[in-house]
């Protein structure tokens, strides 16, 4: 179906694509895995139509095909479904999903027609949206799912989905891995992209890791697909040793010495309107408390709420005994309580600002002199303090922080409370969108703080993550926490995420 | 790779580009002087006291001690200034001065007859190049020396130069204040409007509470302070109208623009009556200042420049200083770049915005009371229009009217441009409608060579 012959790239200064060979059949579905930066966007965006390669040869359906714009790409029929969303939120679902050329009758809409099409659609994703609400109304999820929808109503012959269930909750996530199974046994092929591993194994037929623009490990002739066994060529240790060139033991990083505490924040018949419903739980000082739960059980609403950024009806917030007035973020904040929010670009950073001026925001107070000066040195030298320790990588301190990897981009974020001297840190999703590399490097800081007695609230939707790296686990459902995890490495995923489903053991575990 | 092959010469076109591309407002600035150099490139006649001590050399040069002179010039100021250094130069070297005349060429026939009558000698004629064309100088018997002329550009001489300048400072002023709006994603119809309604409840408060003709520097200064605190406060209401309501600015700043206008002509109307009697048709005539020293922030200098230029200066150096080393800078930017990630840094958003709109107020305030000075009155229709021809003003100066791009030295740069524009077009003689469409596409232009600043950059970024 797709054919790629020595395709090179180059930017000023990076080699993005070094004589990479490909083929995909129709019918296969194609993992392709690596760290940020190995390549994979600018494999995309060539195949894509978005870019054109500097030499090689793309060969698509058995003729060469030299893409002029994505529109032409889209037309020989490549839908790509990126990790940014494309929705118009004003629009309703069904207005989103038909807005491209092509679907109306000499521009007039075929509005049955499109309406039973859109239940179709959404069906075949397993998803209970109801095609007339706009789109603002939905969750990031429910997003994705659309957008997922929008790309099967092309009908493609190669569908290239880059990091699709980044904000998915996992039954989301299985109903599209589904789906994608569906497309390749109706006989097209598909890219797909992802940093969870599992799902790489659940969904490909074969796997290709990118390096620093290189094929590492997989695929440059047609080969065996699947061992013999069924198995994949490549399992998950390998695969990681492939991408980051180097093994990493274990997944997470091992406890840190230090003690869980006393009790430092008590959350109190937490509620607000049906999305949470009076939610109380406590962290001690050095603990780390995983919020376990499918997207749209009320997690990040509890961390906003904490946080001062959500307003709420009822309940109360104390922190060290003293009751906390959470009226705005700034109030928090002061209190010591800080935010690693979930949509790192939208709601941590000022993309068109530098890496330091965003480190510093929240900071400017402790870089102040005569009131209302900045101190550019202290500020300066903070930041390179907390870039060294982190390993923030960058090329100089005013670089736009826009550029940086995700990875990097979260550790600005983490640096800036750190800096603040956070006594509670919620981390919403700290490593959506983050590579193996510095997701571990992340893993390390939340260890890291929890030791120095600081206290961590972490929502995750990956399972593995939140028993992974959490002292004790809550697990919410429809706005509630329905059940405790007190020794979350031991416990059963499958149990967790049936309470996260809401058919949790009837014995409700009393919190507090 | 063809990027690695280019070597050196690539590399430097490349920086070339790029340094072009991040200044453009300022390359754009420095083509248009140097186009209003070429259009008004003119034989220059100085008439400055330096050229009459050149006068004053050639006279002694050519024409040694026992000597009488008769120095000519007009009745102006410079012309005076210019025969003061004819005699200045020609003072204790011995050669006397036969007699002055200031005025017309039939002055100078009658000073010269009365020369005649009298029966004094008259060796010399010292005078500019205009006068040295007259009739009674070309034909009376003796030498005259005039200065040399020089061809130059009549834009780029010093007064022209401060003119533009000067002409502008209220626009430039205003440019300030909306500079910070616009960082803020935010926009202020209102300035003009502020602007008057700042000049007239100036004029209106020295006139009628402290004391007209008799009013001291400090009731005219406490006048100033209410027109420009008026005008702040008109920000501040636009300001909690788009925070605590939600309203978008433009249309907050449009109710404002109207209800300001409206004030404005309210108080002139009323003063008028209160001055003529209460049956008084009311117009809209300016409120005049009587007190003398109110016109000195207008019209007075300081060193030869302009008061206006002089505050301009002053006030966009603190502007820069606010911008770039305080925290409340900071903020804006924060706040324009990205609202809901300021607000989850702490930073007071809801306080920022209601300070920079304040702050836009005041800047129209200022520019107010500047007008109001230099027309020695309150006009109640003085600043329409300034709104677009301050937000040109902005936007060519590189600011990003989506908020948190933008410096206040390109705003600086890009209300030059705008002035030397106008300029440029009025002395190249080009009438006042195709000015409107010349300098309608000129900023069209100006803003487009900006938009393509990022496609220059692209040079320089290195993908990942």
């Amino acid at each position: 179906m797709l054919e790629l012959h020595r395709i090179s790239k180059s930017y000023p200064g990076v080699d993005a694509l070094r004589g990479v060979s490909l083929a995909i059949g129709a019918g296969e579905v194609l993992g392709l895995v690596g760290e940020n930066g190995a390549g994979k966007s600018t494999l995309i965006r060539v195949v894509s139509g978005a870019e054109r390669p500097d030499g090689g040869r793309i060969e698509f359906g058995g003729e060469a095909a030299a893409f002029a714009s994505p529109a032409d790409a889209r037309e020989r029929g490549i839908a790509v479904i990126h990790q940014e969303l494309s929705l118009v939120p004003q629009l309703s679902v069904r207005e989103n999903l038909f807005l491209g050329a092509g679907w109306s009758r000499r521009g007039i809409l075929r509005r049955r027609w499109e309406e039973r099409e859109a239940r179709r659609l959404l069906g075949l994703l397993e998803m209970d949206i109801d095609p007339d609400v706009r789109c603002s109304t939905l969750s990031l999820g429910a997003c994705q799912v659309v957008e997922i929808a929008k790309a099967l109503a092309l009908e493609p012959r190669l569908l290239i989905l880059d990091e699709p269930t980044a904000a998915l909750s996992p039954r989301e996530a299985r109903a599209l891995l589904r789906q994608v199974r569906g497309v390749a046994r109706r006989g097209a092929a598909a890219i797909y992209i992802s940093h969870r591993l599992e799902e790489i194994e659940a969904v490909a037929d074969r796997v290709a890791v990118l390096r620093d623009g290189e094929l590492v490990h997989g695929i440059d002739r047609r080969g065996p697909a699947v061992a013999d066994d069924g198995r994949l060529p490549l399992d998950r240790d390998e695969l990681i040793e492939a991408m980051v060139g180097r093994s990493l033991s274990t997944e997470f990083p091992p406890r840190l010495p230090g003690a869980i505490a006393e009790t430092r924040l008590e959350v109190r018949g937490l509620s607000a309107g049906r999305r949470v419903r009076d939610v109380s739980f406590d962290i001690r000082r050095g603990e780390v408390l995983g919020l376990a739960g499918l997207v749209g059980a009320g997690r990040t609403e509890v961390a906003r709420i904490v946080a001062g950024a959500m307003p709420f009806d009822g309940g109360e917030v104390r922190l060290d005994g003293s009751r906390l007035d959470l009226r705005s973020p700034r109030q928090a904040i002061r209190s010591g309580i800080c935010l690693l929010p979930e949509d790192r670009r939208g709601q941590g950073l000022i993309l068109g600002r530098s890496a330091q001026d965003n480190f510093a925001l929240p900071n400017l107070d402790r870089f102040r002199r005569l009131r209302a000066l900045v101190d550019r040195r202290r500020e300066r030298r903070a930041f390179s303090r907390w870039r060294e320790q982190l390993d923030i990588r960058l090329a100089r301190p005013g670089q736009r922080v826009a550029t940086l990897s995700g990875g990097n981009q979260q550790k600005v974020v983490i640096a800036r409370w750190l800096e603040r001297g956070a006594k509670v840190v919620l981390c919403d999703e700290p490593t959506r969108g983050i590579d193996v590399g510095a997701r571990y490097e992340i893993y390390e800081w939340i260890r890291r703080i929890a030791s120095e007695g600081k206290s961590v609230l972490l929502i995750s939707s990956e399972l593995e993550e939140v028993l992974g790296l959490s002292d004790r686990v809550l697990v919410m459902h429809d706005g509630r926490i329905r059940g405790e995890i007190p020794d979350p490495e031991r416990a059963d995923p499958a149990g967790v995420l049936r309470i996260a489903a809401g058919l949790g053991p009837s014995e409700e575990t009393s919190v507090a | 790779m063809p990027e690695g092959a280019g070597g050196s010469v690539g590399r430097w076109r490349r920086k070339l580009l790029d340094l072009l591309g991040r200044n453009l407002s300022v390359v754009v600035l420095a083509l248009l002087c140097l186009i209003s150099s070429v259009a008004t490139w003119r034989e220059q006649n100085p008439i400055t006291s330096r050229s009459g001590g050149a006068v004053a050399r050639q006279v002694l040069e050519a024409c040694p001690a026992p000597c009488a002179v008769l120095v000519v010039a007009r009745d102006t100021e410079a012309d005076r200034l210019f025969a003061r250094a004819i005699e200045e130069g020609l003072d204790g070297s011995g050669v006397r001065i036969a007699g002055r005349v200031f005025g017309q060429p039939r002055d100078v026939r009658l000073e010269l007859e009365r020369l005649a009558m009298v029966g004094g000698s008259l060796d010399a004629i010292a005078t500019h190049r205009i006068a040295s064309e007259w009739g009674p100088v070309r034909s009376a018997r003796a030498r005259v020396f005039s200065p040399g002329s020089y061809h130059w550009p009549t834009f780029l001489t010093a007064r022209n130069l401060l003119n533009v300048v000067n002409q502008n400072a209220d626009i430039a002023i205003i440019a300030l204040g909306m500079t910070l709006v616009i960082l803020t994603a935010g926009i202020d119809l209102s300035v003009g409007s502020l602007l008057a309604l700042a000049g007239v409840i100036t004029a209106v408060a020295a006139q009628e509470w402290f004391g007209g003709v008799a009013a001291s520097p400090a009731g005219l200064l406490a006048a100033m302070l209410l027109g420009v605190t008026a005008a702040a406060l008109g920000g501040l209401l636009s300001g909690t109208m788009v925070t605590a309501f939600r309203v978008p600015p433009f249309v907050a700043t449009l109710g404002l623009m109207m209800l300001a206008r409206g004030l404005a002509l309210i108080l002139a109307v009323g003063h008028q009556r209160r001055l003529v009697g209460g049956g008084a048709e009311g117009t809209p005539e300016a409120v005049r200042v009587d007190a003398a020293a109110f016109a000195w922030l207008g019209n007075g200098s300081v060193l030869g420049v302009p008061n206006p230029i002089v505050l301009m200066l002053v006030l966009f150096v603190a502007a820069h200083l606010l911008m770039t080393r305080t925290m409340f800078g900071r903020y804006v930017y924060a706040v324009g770049g990205n609202v809901e990630a300021a607000r989850l840094s702490g930073v007071p958003v809801t306080a920022v915005l209601l300070a920079v709109y304040c702050l836009c107020g005041a800047f129209a305030g200022l520019a107010g009371i500047v007008d109001a000075s230099r027309f020695e009155g309150g006009r109640p229709n003085a600043g329409e229009l300034y709104e677009l021809q301050v937000i040109a003003a902005v936007v060519v100066g590189g600011a990003s009217l989506a908020g948190g791009r933008g410096r206040i030295a390109g705003t600086l740069i890009g209300a030059m441009i705008i002035a030397v524009i106008q300029n440029g077009l009025n002395i190249a003689g080009v009438a006042s409608y195709e000015q409107k469409v010349v300098f309608g596409a000129l900023i069209l232009a100006a803003v487009l060579l900006d938009r393509l600043q990022p496609r220059l950059r692209r040079f320089r970024r290195k993908p990942l």
